[in-house]
């Protein structure tokens, strides 16, 4: 690599501005979350790949609490010798995160010493372990859906008394809502439970791959290892099992590209046995594959499909199209497994000698031993508990709505975690002495106020990075989630040469198309991509799949090879361009583009 | 079938047959039986040369007198080898030799694509020496290209002779003081594709090494355009297990080198500018050519160097000829340690790596 390179500068934390009619943002967010003075010596980055808009109130627990559970694994569980836990603020109401390594040879290989016995411990029993973390998490998932919120009566029910229970409901509110809280904080840790390792096993097979095969693309290498059955692509197989039924039953009529999903429902009610039929079938697959967030799973807004059937019944139109034409909708698994194989070994055969062989054959056989978590537990966490989650969230708003705090239930997400369990205090005081809780006109303009400022504060174009930039920036997980590495911000920190006409990232998906743009800030939006239309987005999450099946190609701005944008683009073989920094900024909706993902350049035609 | 010892067809030749055929011609009969599409062709062997000479200089006179020269006496060598030069290129060929020739030529020029006027070839010494490819000959003989009919076809074989006896070739083998009666050449006869673009497949990285991948690059026309630095070529790279192509560099490409409209030699000229910016290969060309580049790597058992052309008259599909293909030296010189060796258990792998590259239990991985 060039050293010889400009240092890029970025802007530091204490050079940002607020944004003008957002000056009150900080009082959001938790005090520790703010940028500190000594702050403006390190190196920042946008973490755009999770929060690509500005965070509400209470959404900041989606970085909180992860973060404290991926430390907590990294630096204290596992020891990893080289690695601490991740550090974020917040600014103008965007995530800015940085990861704290160990530089210190001596105390690296104290750590080492810890870390090989516990990580050795963890490779060694994978598959055991996994399973009892499935066992785990789903067990979790149940528990958040069995929490209740109290009701709060007008006398308690008589068995509290002749029971002698002697705890009346208003003690349950609290207490339920800090279990909700802390059921949170303890998904995010089963989350980190595998994944640092599960990536340090990828990455050292792709390593591996990079030096044996300096021109090898990142996606070949994904291809070796990345898994057929994969829970996350189920959601979208449902749909199109869901698609060959409306065939079946005589209702793929009612399935219009643009039709509202009530009335499509209305439809299929009024259509006699084959509609019920279809409304039983979708029904039973709802539970629990359309728990599916429309974004990456870190804000209450991005609804899940059981929430808004937008998303599913976008796709379904050319689903059932297909179906129609007696095309074939499963995915073809066998030949999917075959092709990897192949792949595999043929990468195999090119190597230099048998030494290289046998070393290729452990990385590769690792990487795919953890490659069933690295994949699904997005699922699991991400998606289903983060959607249950968030349900029970609405049903504490809806309690406070109920006692006059709130004037919608959807605003409890304007306030903090702490405000919120401050607010539902006020109302368990008020309903034991009889009279009303004292925030409501507080908390109602406390709202209104922040719905205001994240307006303007969306307006924002966040710089990709802060501080000055470090000499060594190698850290596994970084560039393997965020695609961040030394060339990413030699990138960002100078305009591409060719002026206004290209965006430059990462090739992702093989393959060059041209398309008309569909610039798309919010995953709600989702419903407005046509068929054919090339996808700009922040970032996509996996549950945008079924929309891969209209649209010639996908951009983002934030992303590297691995992450799940890419995967799910080369799984459909369409061409993508990730981690491009501000392709939503650069391009508008109805120009026309070239996608090379080849490449990694995407040309604006007009 | 064959009975002339002067002249052999590349189907006929293998590599071993280098000592009558010379190192082109060889590789050109290992390339056709490898099952490459090469533009057909004959050898005229060295024998025909020594019969030529043979009949010559039956005494061996002047040889003789070539050996007494002194490598640096350009004054008695230009005296010596210009009258030895008229000789052969008015000498008669012994009529089986020129039989032969003239046979052969009338077959390649039934095969013709272009009916009605004869089959044009290139015509182009192809050195015997053992140890270095051409190395004694290196730039020394002269090649000719849409060489039409048989008495040009003859009369270019004699140029080729003669340009053994031009002065740089003389004094080049009196310095290395090579013996003027082993002296021996082979002449390579090869029907000439006009083509469309031409360039050069390396079947591993030429940048990186990279056996996983092949590197094409491309130029209108002629290949000399590209091999001689004339002109930016474009370069796609394709990775070879998936055939995705990976890369893909269209140049300015500013000139190129055809056939003389007058059907014979070669044009130098601007590439028109409407065709200067596009690609000169198509995606399914890429691959065909791709194929054939693994195809003669898994016959030759190593990583391969090759020259091709893309016929401007003929279909898609039957278009792709390849011109030469020689082993890989650059990087099959430096072939590195093994980039990895197993461990003990697989995850010792991760180990080492998290623990700081290199100074995990078990050694480096990288």
């Amino acid at each position: 690599m060039n050293d010889d390179r400009t240092a890029p500068r970025f802007p530091l934390p204490s050079e940002l501005t607020d944004v003008a009619g957002a000056e009150g943002w900080a009082s959001m967010y938790p005090y520790y979350t703010r940028f500190q003075p000594g702050d403006d010596q390190r190196f920042w980055f946008y973490n755009a790949m999770h929060f690509p808009e500005p965070m509400p109130a209470f959404d900041a627990i989606t970085a909180e609490a992860p973060y404290t559970a991926i430390g907590a694994n990294t630096a204290r569980m596992f020891v990893f010798p080289t690695t601490l836990g991740i550090e974020h603020r917040i600014v103008n109401g965007r995530v800015y995160i940085t990861a704290n390594p160990v530089t210190d040879p001596e105390e690296i290989q104290h750590r080492l010493a810890e870390f090989s016995e516990r990580a050795g411990y963890y490779y060694e029993n994978w598959d055991d372990l996994y399973q009892g973390w499935v066992a785990r998490i789903t067990a979790l998932i149940d528990e958040v859906q069995r929490i209740e919120v109290p009701r709060l009566p007008e006398f308690e029910d008589p068995e509290v008394v002749f029971q002698a229970k002697g705890v009346a409901q208003n003690h349950y509110v609290r207490e339920n809502y800090h279990r909700l809280i802390d059921l949170y904080s303890k998904m995010w840790h089963h989350h980190s439970e595998f994944l640092m390792l599960g990536y340090g096993a990828y990455v050292v097979f792709f390593e591996f791959c990079k030096t044996s095969f300096p021109e090898i693309p990142d996606q070949d290498v994904a291809r070796m290892v990345a898994g057929i059955d994969v829970i996350l692509y189920r959601p979208d197989d449902e749909l199109k099992k869901l698609a060959k039924l409306a065939v079946e039953y005589g209702v793929d009529d009612l399935f219009v590209e643009g039709c509202e999903p009530d009335k499509v429902l209305a439809a299929l009610a009024a259509r006699g046995d084959g509609g019920r039929s279809w409304l039983e079938a979708m029904d039973a697959v709802r539970e629990p594959w359309f728990n599916m967030s429309t974004g990456a799973g870190f804000y209450h807004h991005h609804r899940s499909w059981n929430d808004d059937l937008t998303v599913p019944f976008a796709a379904l139109p050319g689903y059932v199209d297909q179906a129609r034409r007696g095309e074939l909708l499963d995915r073809p698994t066998e030949q999917l497994t075959a092709e990897r194989e192949r792949i595999a070994q043929e990468y195999r055969s090119l190597l230099a000698g048998e030494e290289e062989q046998a070393a290729f054959d452990q990385m590769l056989g690792l990487a795919r031993v953890v490659f069933p978590f690295v994949e699904d537990h997005n699922f699991y966490c991400e998606h289903y508990f983060t959607t249950k989650f968030f349900a029970k969230v609405r049903e504490f708003g809806e309690l406070l709505h109920d006692h006059g705090v709130l004037a919608d239930a959807e605003d409890v997400f304007q306030l903090n975690h702490t405000e919120v369990g401050q607010a539902l205090t006020d109302v368990m005081l008020a309903w034991a002495a009889g009279s009303k809780p004292v925030g409501s006109a507080h908390v109602r303009e406390t709202v209104a106020e922040r719905k205001r400022m994240l307006e303007a504060l969306a307006g924002w174009s966040p710089p990709p990075a802060l501080g000055p930039v470090p000499e060594v920036l190698n850290d596994p997980a970084v560039r393997m989630l965020w695609g961040i590495t030394a060339e990413t911000i030699q990138a960002w920190s100078t305009p591409t040469a060719d002026g206004d006409h290209e965006v430059r990232g990462f090739a992702a998906s093989p393959g060059v198309v041209e398309g008309t743009a569909r610039v798309l800030l919010s995953a709600n939006d989702i419903g407005q991509v046509r068929e054919g239309e090339v996808l700009v987005c922040p970032v996509t999450a996996p549950s945008w799949g079924p929309v891969f099946g209209k649209i010639a190609a996908a951009v983002s701005d934030i992303g590297g090879t691995m992450s799940h944008a890419a995967i799910v683009a080369r799984e459909y073989g369409l061409p993508a361009v990730v981690g491009t920094g501000h392709a939503t900024k650069r391009i508008t909706t109805g120009q026309r583009l070239r996608v090379d993902g080849d490449r990694g350049i995407v040309t604006i035609l007009d | 079938m064959n009975t002339s010892p002067h002249v052999r067809r590349f189907a006929e030749l293998r590599l071993t047959d280098r000592p009558t055929v010379g190192g082109k011609g060889a590789s050109l009969g290992e390339l056709t039986f490898a099952g490459a599409p090469v533009p057909p062709g004959y050898v005229v062997t060295t024998t025909a040369f020594d019969a030529f000479l043979g009949a010559l200089d039956p005494d061996g006179e002047i040889r003789t007198a070539i050996e007494a020269l002194d490598s640096e006496d350009t004054e008695a060598i230009t005296r010596v080898v210009t009258p030895v030069r008229e000789r052969i290129e008015a000498a008669e060929l012994p009529e089986e030799v020129a039989a032969a020739i003239r046979g052969h030529y009338r077959d390649l020029d039934s095969e013709s694509d272009t009916p009605g006027e004869p089959a044009p070839v290139a015509v182009r010494s192809s050195a015997t020496s053992e140890d270095a490819e051409d190395a004694s000959f290196a730039g020394l003989q002269d090649t000719y290209l849409w060489v039409r009919g048989e008495d040009a076809l003859v009369e270019n074989v004699r140029r080729c002779w003669a340009s053994l006896y031009s002065v740089e070739s003389v004094s080049y083998r009196r310095r290395l003081g090579l013996p003027e009666h082993d002296l021996a050449m082979a002449v390579v006869v090869q029907r000439m594709i006009d083509p469309r673009c031409a360039g050069v497949m390396f079947t591993r990285s030429p940048l990186t090494g990279d056996r996983s991948v092949v590197a094409l690059e491309a130029s209108w026309g002629l290949g000399s355009a590209l091999v001689s630095g004339d002109v930016t070529p474009d370069k796609y790279v394709v990775g070879k297990v998936t055939g995705d192509i990976c890369s893909r560099t269209v140049s300015a490409k500013l000139r190129q080198h055809r056939m003389d409209p007058s059907g014979s030699g070669v044009l130098e000229e601007d590439v028109p500018e409407y065709l200067r910016d596009e690609p000169c290969l198509s995606d399914e060309e890429i691959h065909e050519l791709v194929t054939l580049g693994r195809q003669v790597e898994s016959h030759y058992g190593a990583p391969q160097d090759i020259e091709w052309a893309i016929s401007r008259n003929l279909a898609p599909g039957h278009n792709i000829y390849l011109l030469q293909s020689r082993p890989e030296t650059v990087w099959a010189s430096r072939e590195k340690a093994p980039t990895a060796s197993p461990k003990a258990r697989a995850f010792d792998h991760v180990l080492s790596l998290l623990g700081g590259a290199g100074s995990g239990p078990g050694g480096s991985t990288k």
